[in-house]
């Protein structure tokens, strides 16, 4: 028998708006009984008890983007070799070397990243 | 419009500032100004560090002190000499022997005092149990700077017994007030030997057992060998002194270099470092409380009998003169410099404190570090706001 | 459509949402009072023991006094973000555990594609921390958020792989399916690298020690969290980190512990206690490890988890398609011998990097 699989996606959904209502109304719940009193001193963002200088938000070096770029690619990787792994037994060998092929490509381009300095934070 | 620049980089224009990371040029971007203190969780009391941000990376390091400012050297002029002393413990304040210790040398050396050998003892056994109490906070509070919370509490657990060895002496936990002019406040109570051996029979085992957490944990040696390093010549010109100094391999130890007190006819070693790194800092504290040990325990063998003060008079007189005066504390040379003017207040008096050189080398020390690398050297340093703003 | 169906169907999903919500509640409140009191215990001290019998009702207590603490939004702050982010990041642990099959007859819904939601619906936690971090206006949640988001991308990789290994062994995607085939024996043992992987990357995923760098307390003060106040921080603090920690472990002892399978018969119970096994590894972690450095970290999993794990799950493929009949002995003596292989080289070249870095410092002065 072959479950019914829209029936489960179609919960999912639905769990995911129950979930979003039950944050808001513990939240509101929450605003409804707490006292409020806030005034500018204590809406200050910290920052160690004294004024902040400067603003949070400048152009700020994010030395990560080149983790985001190598990331992008094992994902989709990735997303390549779930279908491979569920079908391992019906593709054979050809199935198996072409993943081979693939990973040996994907594991060069790391090497060659690492070479290249790229996994160094700096 | 580009060309070279006096470096031979390119000039870009206005935000060509730091080019370069590593001999790479990098695209630059604003500097993020970050506070860190003066209420912050690892910054030792309330020392403010102004950092130049980018990115994670350190680019430099404004170190401001003051905050626990309360003028202590100003408040001396208006004090006797007796009521002086009630003040130095509160200076450093979790090395209090040592602040009151400098202090009545200074006195007793002007006023040509001879001390019984007993209260030398006594000074010596309460200074070195107070070392070991300085130690498991410098030690817990590197840790808990490094991340992990266990080796804090093991350490206070200790710190704990010999919080309770020194009480039964002194009567406080932290503020002593137990040295005098002319010996030490009170004998030892009956109590206070069998407790103190006991502890001394505990204790190294636990010292073997912080080793075995944190001295050969992997990630512990990744994050501090290499970490903060401070060639020997550099920590004598900044004129480091204490473990500070000793681990980065410089063998100075006032207890040796310029035996005081009774420490001459004692069997310890001066531990060293090598490498001058955040570990060889570390590793200089725990040997150095396994010496303390040995310290204690020759002294509680050797205690001679005898009284614990000289009789001096209620009001102490100092011939006008001036002096220096230095102890070894757990963070390096205290030093008391007293100028008399044979009244009965002191017309001068300066501190010495380890701990604002140490601060004084953090700019050196912390630029072009990660923001995590900045808060593991400045655990290592063991600074403490307490003495450096008095 | 009838409406016998539709009231059953709308049943069910009451009856789900009731169970995810109280697998979040369960673990936002057994877990943290777990963890006071075995890290009071390990660090030689007692842990809270005064609210209730044995201090079982200091969670709540808690709870309570953040429920009624005023929630206080910093000036500048992104109104609609700031309170979005709890909120996205609460998806995660609630919706990860549609899939799971808590018991022999109970899947909330079994999906086809359950190894591929768990990864999908993983990496969706991040935009939680992200937006909490970029949100409050404050420089310390600014920089949170960005180690989070590249921490946790970055051990995803390791995690996927580790992941289709086991899909590999399993022959499906569904989590049902992955029960089904440890019912000889548990992936475990047969592959204890790909667990070994999973747990680390697991921790990195759950932004615990030593991988906490987004809210190192000693660095961050709070991370992305240290605008937050009153019942957001609780969700952040509690609920989120605690449930994520439940679910992940649900998942891990899915995917690798037999699921609900035990002696005399699988039950739901077996189930827990394999949880609560897996989070009293991260609670034992937590109590022993200091933090790593950020580029530790990137160089920890790009440079040691992501070659191993693809080593894993080539030597796996490979196996199965040489020897179909005796690839399952064939892969656990090759996961075995590369654990006890890995576990022998690490030490050993980790001492090497770590005097050159040494010497390198003394020269670089």
């Amino acid at each position: 028998m072959t479950p019914d699989y829209s029936h489960s996606y179609l919960s999912v959904a639905v769990l995911s708006i129950l979930d979003v209502l039950f944050i808001l109304g513990v939240l509101g719940f929450s605003r409804l009984i707490q006292r409020r009193h806030a005034y500018p001193e204590k809406l200050t963002p910290y920052e160690c008890g004294v004024p902040p200088i400067g603003d949070a938000r400048i152009p700020f070096a994010v030395r990560y983007y080149i983790f985001a770029l190598l990331f992008l690619i094992f994902e989709v990787e990735a997303v390549f070799l779930f279908p491979w792994a569920m079908t391992f037994d019906s593709l054979g060998t050809g199935g198996f070397v072409a993943m081979m092929i693939f990973i040996g490509v994907l594991l060069f381009g790391l090497i060659y990243a690492w070479g290249r300095g790229a996994l160094e934070w700096v | 419009m580009s060309s070279p620049d006096a470096t031979g980089r390119e000039n870009m224009g206005a935000e060509a500032g730091r080019g370069e990371v590593d001999g790479r040029p990098i695209l630059s971007m604003e500097e993020m100004l970050l506070n860190m203190g003066p209420q912050h969780p690892s910054t030792h009391g309330v020392l403010r560090l102004i950092l130049h941000l980018d990115g994670e990376l350190v680019i430099s390091v404004d170190p401001v002190i003051g905050y626990l400012h309360r003028g202590m050297e100003k408040i001396a002029e208006n004090r006797t000499y007796l009521q002086m002393l009630a003040m130095m413990s509160r200076m450093d304040y979790l090395s209090g022997i040592f602040m009151e210790w400098a202090y009545v040398r200074a006195v007793e050396d002007l006023m040509d005092l001879e001390l019984p050998p007993r209260a030398e003892y006594l000074r010596v056994i309460t200074a070195e149990l107070n070392r070991i109490m300085s130690h498991h906070v410098a030690i817990g509070d590197f840790m808990l700077n490094l991340g992990s919370w266990t080796p804090f509490f093991w350490t206070f657990r200790d710190r704990e017994i010999a919080m309770d060895l020194i009480e039964m002496v002194t009567g406080q936990r932290m503020m002593y007030n137990y040295m005098r002019v002319g010996g030490v406040r009170y004998d030892l109570p009956d109590e206070f030997e069998p407790a103190c051996r006991e502890f001394l029979d505990y204790f190294p085992a636990k010292i073997d057992e912080y080793e075995k957490l944190i001295t050969y944990n992997e990630i512990f040696l990744s994050r501090t060998l290499g970490m903060g390093v401070i060639p020997p010549h550099e920590a004598v010109s900044q004129g480091l002194s204490g473990p500070n100094l000793r681990g980065s391999g410089v063998k100075w130890d006032l207890r040796r270099a310029e035996p005081y007190s009774v420490y001459d006819e004692f069997d310890f070693e001066v531990p060293v470092g090598t490498w001058g790194d955040a570990f060889d800092r570390y590793k200089c504290r725990i040997e150095e409380m396994r010496q303390s040990v040995r310290i204690i325990r020759q002294a509680l063998d050797g205690l001679p009998d005898g009284p614990v003060n000289v009789k001096t008079p209620p009001m102490l007189r100092p011939p006008a003169g001036s002096i220096y005066r230095a102890v070894e504390s757990p963070r390096g040379e205290w030093g008391v410099y007293m100028v008399s003017n044979g009244g009965l207040r002191p017309w001068r008096l300066k501190m010495r404190d380890a701990s604002f050189v140490a601060i004084s080398m953090l700019p050196r020390l912390l630029a072009g570090n990660k923001i995590a690398d900045l808060i593991a050297i400045g655990g290592s340093l063991d600074v403490l706001m307490g003495g450096t703003d008095r | 459509m009838d409406i016998a169906a539709v009231a059953e169907s709308m049943f069910r999903i009451i009856l789900a949402f009731i169970v995810l919500l109280s697998v979040v509640m369960v673990s936002a409140v057994i877990f943290p009072f777990a963890m006071r009191r075995l890290w009071g215990f390990m660090g030689d001290r007692l842990g809270p023991n005064r609210v209730g019998p044995q201090g079982l009702f200091q969670p709540l207590a808690d709870g309570l006094k953040l429920f009624v603490k005023e929630d206080i939004t910093p000036l500048q702050a992104d109104r609609l973000l700031f309170l979005a982010a709890p909120a996205l990041a609460l998806f995660t642990p609630t919706l990860m555990q549609v899939v799971i099959p808590f018991t022999e007859n109970y899947t909330i819904a079994d999906l086809n594609i359950g190894l591929i939601y768990v990864v999908a619906v993983g990496t969706f936690g991040v935009t939680g921390l992200l937006l909490g971090g970029w949100a409050s206006n404050n420089k310390y949640s600014l920089l949170g958020g960005l180690r989070s988001a590249a921490q946790m991308i970055s051990y995803e990789i390791p995690l996927m792989i580790t992941i289709v290994v086991v899909g590999l062994l399993a022959g499906s995607l569904s989590l049902n399916a992955v029960v089904d085939a440890q019912e000889s024996i548990w992936f475990v043992a047969v592959q204890p690298l790909a667990f070994i992987v999973f747990i680390i990357a697991g921790i990195a995923e759950l932004n615990r020690t030593p991988f906490d760098l987004p809210e190192a307390e000693s660095e961050l003060v709070s991370g992305y969290m240290t605008e937050y106040g009153g019942m957001r921080f609780a969700f952040f603090a509690a609920l989120i980190e605690w449930s994520n920690a439940t679910v992940w472990a649900l998942v891990g002892a899915t995917l690798f512990l037999g699921g609900w399978r035990g002696p005399f018969g699988g039950s739901g119970i077996y189930l827990a206690l394999k949880v609560a096994f897996i989070v009293f590894v991260i609670i034992w972690f937590f109590s022993t490890f200091p933090r790593l450095q950020v580029d530790q970290l990137m160089s920890f999993c790009w440079k040691i988890l992501i070659p191993f794990s693809l080593f894993n799950l080539v030597t796996t493929g490979l196996l199965l398609a040489l020897l179909p009949e005796y690839a399952l002995w064939g892969i656990a003596a090759v996961s075995w011998a590369s654990v006890i292989l890995f576990i022998g080289l690490f030490h050993r070249a980790l001492k090497g990097i770590l005097l050159k870095k040494r010497l390198r410092a003394l020269k670089g002065f």
